[in-house]
């Protein structure tokens, strides 16, 4: 069932993957890399602004870009015919003929981070870890070139990626059952930040006074994928005048 | 055109066919659980598929109708009364003004749902009414059904169904129903072990052969750990042979995990997006409404079935669906 994408203009090989009988998976590599991600949101977006008939949903990964579709409603679908292939040979089609890179279009997005107190429950073990000092740890997150890898998890929930190496740390060994909404957390070498209170196993070193979804809104979500991010740090007094401004 | 909630059941929430075309932004899908029950019961009422219905789980509620109301209940098999009356499922119901619908416990299968002629008056939250309990939207104010709660409906009936609209002026009964009735997944359900068709996940030659066997020849059972988000088993652990590192990505309706303790999560309604665990298999969809019917504690065997198998099995039950749709369509202008 596997095929081989053939990519002529641009880098883009794709290997296709059935995952059930209602999803095709088009895989870009085996690694957490910003350009194997920009591969994926390279289609992803084409995906999205030309949408292929049946196609329900094209949910971009880190390295994957999954197609939903409806078997019944794939263009072509003859008797005896299999969906899975005639869709597999309408994205073969689609990345033979090309694709614009997703770059140097990114929207710059300001996060303002309050590191202190008790938004900051894992801020001294991270430094210890990394043997640094607090200040340090807050300073190295806010100068990392951070950008949106992908959302999921939660609705809104953003991978970040472009952590200063020397704060990666591991998942904690026993996930906390309740983190709040807008804890900024760090793990491996990604950042995410909780738009809905969860429960979590990432460290979390601050909390932002926005609101990272909110389902009325268009788009819910604040943060999209290949967004570049930025960590501000603010004070206590700051973050209660902005969550004010918020409600 | 309202109903009142008198009693609320156990998990009463409102849920149509999910809310597609935000997987990307890391919104849930969500939607019923036994879609098959879910369009039956709409195409009944005369509603488009889309609109939604009432899941009802395991113990149903006690709803009044202001107005005369055409109803279906389909899915699990559950006691359901107007007064001394039993309400046949799985068939239009027209209902008097005022007729207070008593529904009782799930005998056979876990989830029914009901639809109104009309569809229910509540606004939709990105393309969707479906209720997604976790992140509190969609639905009835995010949540499931509570006492107190009114619903509005369309005002119209469309005059569908005209001599039952006859029998029902000419008789004194509390409601009137027809005697055909429309299929339903509880018609192949055994009230013992399920078989549920699987295909080969994404990781299926990573757990290697004896693994594979492990999964095919034993009996796992529903845990009671399963919701709406996944079904938990319990059964021989499955652990793979080489332990790959996995990247988080798109998982489906269906998709089988398997986290490190080797218990395999069957992914349903409202699923994660994403998921960082080897997936081992998936379900076959023209399956997922019989396992949706599954309580916990229910036991099931897998049989593995090709991609291509799945796909023309789910085609059937779509030209299957046409049939019932244009039959019903017939009975619904005599």
């Amino acid at each position: 069932m596997e095929r081989k994408a053939k990519a002529i203009t641009t880098q883009l090989k794709g290997r296709f993957h059935p995952a059930g009988d209602r999803c095709l998976i088009v895989e870009f590599g085996q690694k957490i890399a910003p350009d194997i991600n920009r591969a994926v949101r390279s289609l992803a977006a084409y995906l999205l602004q030309h949408p292929l008939a049946g196609v329900t949903d094209v949910v971009p990964a880190f390295a994957t870009v999954a197609i939903h579709y409806r078997p019944e409603a794939i263009e072509g679908l003859r008797a005896g015919a299999s969906p899975h292939n005639l869709l597999c040979e309408q994205v073969q089609a689609i990345l033979i003929q090309g694709l614009a890179p997703q770059q140097g279009d990114a929207r710059w997005v300001e996060i303002p981070v309050c590191y202190e107190g008790e938004f900051a429950p894992d801020l001294a073990e991270v430094a210890t870890l990394c043997k640094l000092t607090h200040e340090q740890v807050i300073e190295r997150h806010g100068a990392s070139p951070h950008f949106v890898y992908m959302l999921g998890f939660a609705p809104g929930f953003a991978y970040i990626g472009g952590l200063d190496k020397r704060l990666a740390v591991p998942r904690r060994m026993t996930p906390r059952t309740r983190i709040p909404a807008g804890s900024v957390a760090i793990a491996d070498e990604l950042s995410a930040i909780y738009p809905l209170q969860t429960p979590g196993g990432w460290n979390v070193i601050g909390r932002t006074p926005l609101k990272l979804f909110d389902s009325t809104a268009s788009p819910p979500c604040l943060l999209l994928p290949g967004d570049e991010v930025h960590f501000v740090a603010i004070s206590m007094q700051e973050f209660q005048r902005m969550s004010a401004m918020q409600s | 055109m309202t109903i009142r909630v008198i009693k609320p059941g156990m998990l009463t929430t409102l849920q149509d066919r999910g809310r597609h075309g935000y997987q990307h932004l890391g919104v849930v899908v969500g939607g019923a659980m036994d879609e098959w029950a879910h369009r039956l019961a709409n195409i009944t009422v005369g509603n488009g598929e889309e609109e939604a219905t009432l899941e009802i789980t395991l113990q149903g509620p006690t709803l009044e109708f202001k107005e005369a109301a055409l109803i279906a209940l389909c899915g699990a098999q559950l006691s359901a009364h107007i007064g001394e009356e039993k309400v046949p499922q799985h068939r239009p119901v027209l209902l008097r003004a005022g007729s207070r619908l008593e529904t009782g416990n799930c005998q056979l299968g876990a989830r029914a749902y009901l639809a109104v002629a009309g569809g229910y008056g509540i606004a939709d939250i990105m393309n969707s009414k479906s209720t997604y309990l976790p992140g509190a939207f969609g639905g009835v104010e995010g949540r499931a059904l509570r006492k107190d709660d009114v619903l509005a409906t369309a005002e119209s009936l469309d005059n569908l169904y005209p001599s039952l609209q006859q029998r029902l002026q000419a008789s004194a009964a509390a409601f009137v129903a027809p005697h055909f009735a429309v299929d339903s997944v509880l018609h192949h359900m055994a009230r013992g072990t399920q078989t549920v068709r699987i295909v080969e996940g994404r990781h299926w030659q990573q757990f290697g052969p004896v693994v594979q066997g492990l999964m095919l020849n034993s009996e796992f059972s529903v845990s009671l750990n399963s919701d709406r988000m996944g079904y938990r088993l319990t059964g021989p652990a499955l652990v793979a042979q080489s332990e790959t590192k996995m990247i988080s990505e798109s998982v489906a309706f269906g998709t089988i995990q398997v986290p490190p303790d080797g218990q395999p999560i069957i992914l349903m309604a409202d699923r994660q997006t994403t998921g960082g665990y080897p997936k081992i298999a998936s379900v076959a969809s023209v399956d997922l409404p019989l396992l949706a019917q599954m309580q916990p504690r229910q036991s099931l065997r897998f049989v593995l079935i090709s991609l291509q198998d799945a796909q023309q099995l789910y085609l059937a039950r779509e030209h299957n669906i046409r049939l019932v749709k244009q039959a019903v369509a017939q009975k619904q202008k005599e």
